[in-house]
């Protein structure tokens, strides 16, 4: 079962319930999706057997010798990543989405194919959880390839996925396929706004989703008055509670010191398997 | 003309809380944009009045005429995105390059625009306010922040305003690049916690990257000390001002359930970010 942890809205707690979730629970892959920022690692300090390779992408390699500057792949490049001048061809590889169109296109057969590396995927275990992680490298706009790789690499029969913030492609590529996606917000109006639209989202992709109110007790009762109005199953609720906090920013899964949490974690993943069916 | 980027690595941290509240109080000086594209909050503070709506197209999708397929496979072989199954595109999954366009032996792929979301140049109470909405599950954000931004240069230019606010969006990725690349000054929000202090870095790194100064305040400071104090240590060492520390306070949410910035209610809040408004200022 593959269960991805999303929210809209940053810093809500995607990475707090998905943390304190695959240690309570023990034999699961966690994958931090959040490549642009991944933090899940960060929680677990004992790390094993940690290693670590390159994420590539592909890119066009030009054969100064064989083009003729005839201009065809510029031309059809939808992202502009390819300027053709009298003396040579510029690829902006930023900006490269590594289609292959050029490369199929060249009337020359000049362009070939090379790799350039985005960014890292990192694999390591700490107990029963086994982590993988992405790390995009700086400077680098493109999430969504590593995302993928990432992702491609959980093989567990349980799949926790931490999902970046937001509403736009890595969120899309970081929940796809999932059995289940967790929507973690909390009860404020930009909690409330962001959860809408990760709603229509996940239910745009046909993915059964369930709502954790984090920092329960502080804000207003929209996002509570929001999940009755369009059925949405409140699964968990955490308070707002300063030992929590605290906890969390010096690094600690806050259920390994308030050890009630293990069970709540444990039944949260009760409930998302019979809301999952 | 100044442009000033609130942005932070880690979300969650107070951007847009602190873009609303510096927009008070440069209010009649500036046009604010909020470039978080998909999760704004910025409206749900400044109340917006739209005044002009503009269609965001985009990247173009395919799409499949059943009719002329032949149901060859070539198109799903060729896309390097995995948006062909069973001869029909995943719109969501489609990044509009055109391969299939060219594989297809029977001309049945044609692309077609399609619009990805709204931008608006809206009236607030203090000032213009250009902002946009990506639709769900739509990709290029970045290319909308870049829409967004130049319309709030437009209307600054127009309006004879000398600044852009610009709320950015969390991460380091294609719209925080958009958000960034260009601007005069980056205000990076952060908390004393592990995922802020690893998410700071980096960010600072990609500030450094692009060339864009950027200043630093610590939100939340007080919930602990230790960690902020470092992050103080973190920002001397890459020569990065800290320019203001926001005590933890309940009243923050408080007044964002009231729609109000934390400079038109009282509170400590309130206090430290008119300090850090003035080194900003100073720094512009």
């Amino acid at each position: 079962m593959m269960i991805s942890v999303a929210s809209g809205k940053g810093g809500t707690g995607k990475t707090l319930v998905t943390t304190n979730m695959a240690a309570a629970i023990g034999g699961v892959d966690l994958v931090d999706c959040d490549v642009e920022e991944p933090n899940s690692y960060l929680f677990f300090p004992d790390l094993e057997e940690k290693e670590s390779s390159d994420c590539t992408v592909a890119i066009p390699l030009i054969d100064e010798e064989r083009c003729t500057r005839c201009g065809q792949c510029s031309d059809f490049c939808a992202y502009n990543a390819l300027a053709v001048f009298p003396q040579q061809v510029l690829l902006f590889q930023e900006l490269c989405h590594g289609c292959g169109g050029c490369a199929l296109l060249c009337p020359e057969g000049a362009i070939s194919e090379g790799t350039r590396t985005i960014g890292k995927i990192h694999r390591a275990r700490s107990g029963g959880v086994r982590l993988l992680w992405g790390e995009l490298s700086v400077g680098e706009p493109m999430a969504t390839p590593l995302i993928r790789s990432v992702k491609a690499e959980a093989k567990g029969d349980l799949v926790l996925i931490d999902s970046p913030p937001g509403t736009a492609c890595p969120v899309i590529e970081a929940v796809r396929g999932s059995d289940f996606c967790l929507l973690v917000t909390e009860p404020t109006p930009f909690g409330l706004y962001d959860l809408s639209i990760a709603v229509q989202v996940v239910r745009g992709m046909e993915i059964p989703c369930g709502v954790v109110v984090n920092r329960s007790g502080i804000g207003d009762r929209g996002v509570y008055d929001y999940c009755e109005r369009e059925s949405i199953p409140i699964l968990l609720e955490i308070p707002m509670k300063r030992q929590i906090a605290e906890l969390t920013s010096r690094g600690v899964l806050f259920s390994s010191v308030m050890t009630e949490w293990q069970e709540k974690f444990v039944h949260l993943l009760g409930k998302i398997e019979e809301a999952a069916k | 003309m100044k442009q000033l980027v609130v942005i932070s690595g880690k979300g969650g941290t107070g951007k847009t809380t602190m873009a609303a509240s510096l927009a008070s109080l440069a209010r009649g000086e500036m046009v604010v944009a909020d470039c978080d594209v998909d999760a704004p909050d910025l409206h749900l503070l400044l109340q917006p009045q739209v005044r002009e709506t503009i269609d965001f197209l985009g990247l173009q999708a395919a799409v499949i005429d059943p009719g002329k397929c032949t149901n060859c496979g070539e198109c799903e072989k060729a896309c390097r995105f995995d948006a062909i199954c069973d001869f029909t595109v995943d719109p969501a999954a489609c990044e509009g390059c055109r391969v299939c366009t060219i594989v297809c032996p029977s001309e049945a792929v044609t692309m077609v625009d399609r619009v990805s979301g709204h931008a608006f140049v809206s009236d607030t109470r203090f000032g213009t306010m250009v902002h946009a909405e990506l639709l769900p599950g739509e990709e290029a954000s970045g290319k909308l922040v870049a829409m967004v931004r130049k319309l709030a240069s437009k209307a600054a230019e127009k309006e004879d305003k000398e600044l852009v606010i610009i709320d950015g969006s969390p991460g380091i990725g294609c719209p925080v690049i958009a958000s960034i690349t260009g601007t005069d000054l980056a205000l990076v929000m952060t908390e004393p916690s592990i995922s802020g202090v690893h998410d700071l870095e980096r960010i600072l790194a990609v500030t450094k990257h692009f060339g864009v100064e950027a200043l630093v305040a610590v939100n939340k400071h007080d919930l602990n000390p230790d960690m902020t104090e470092e992050i103080g240590e973190l920002c001397r060492d890459l020569g990065v001002d800290v320019v203001g520390r926001l005590p933890f306070d309940p009243g923050v949410v408080e007044a964002m359930v009231q729609g109000k910035t934390l400079v038109e209610v009282e509170g400590p809040v309130g206090d430290a970010i008119r300090e850090a408004w003035g080194r900003i200022r100073m720094k512009l």
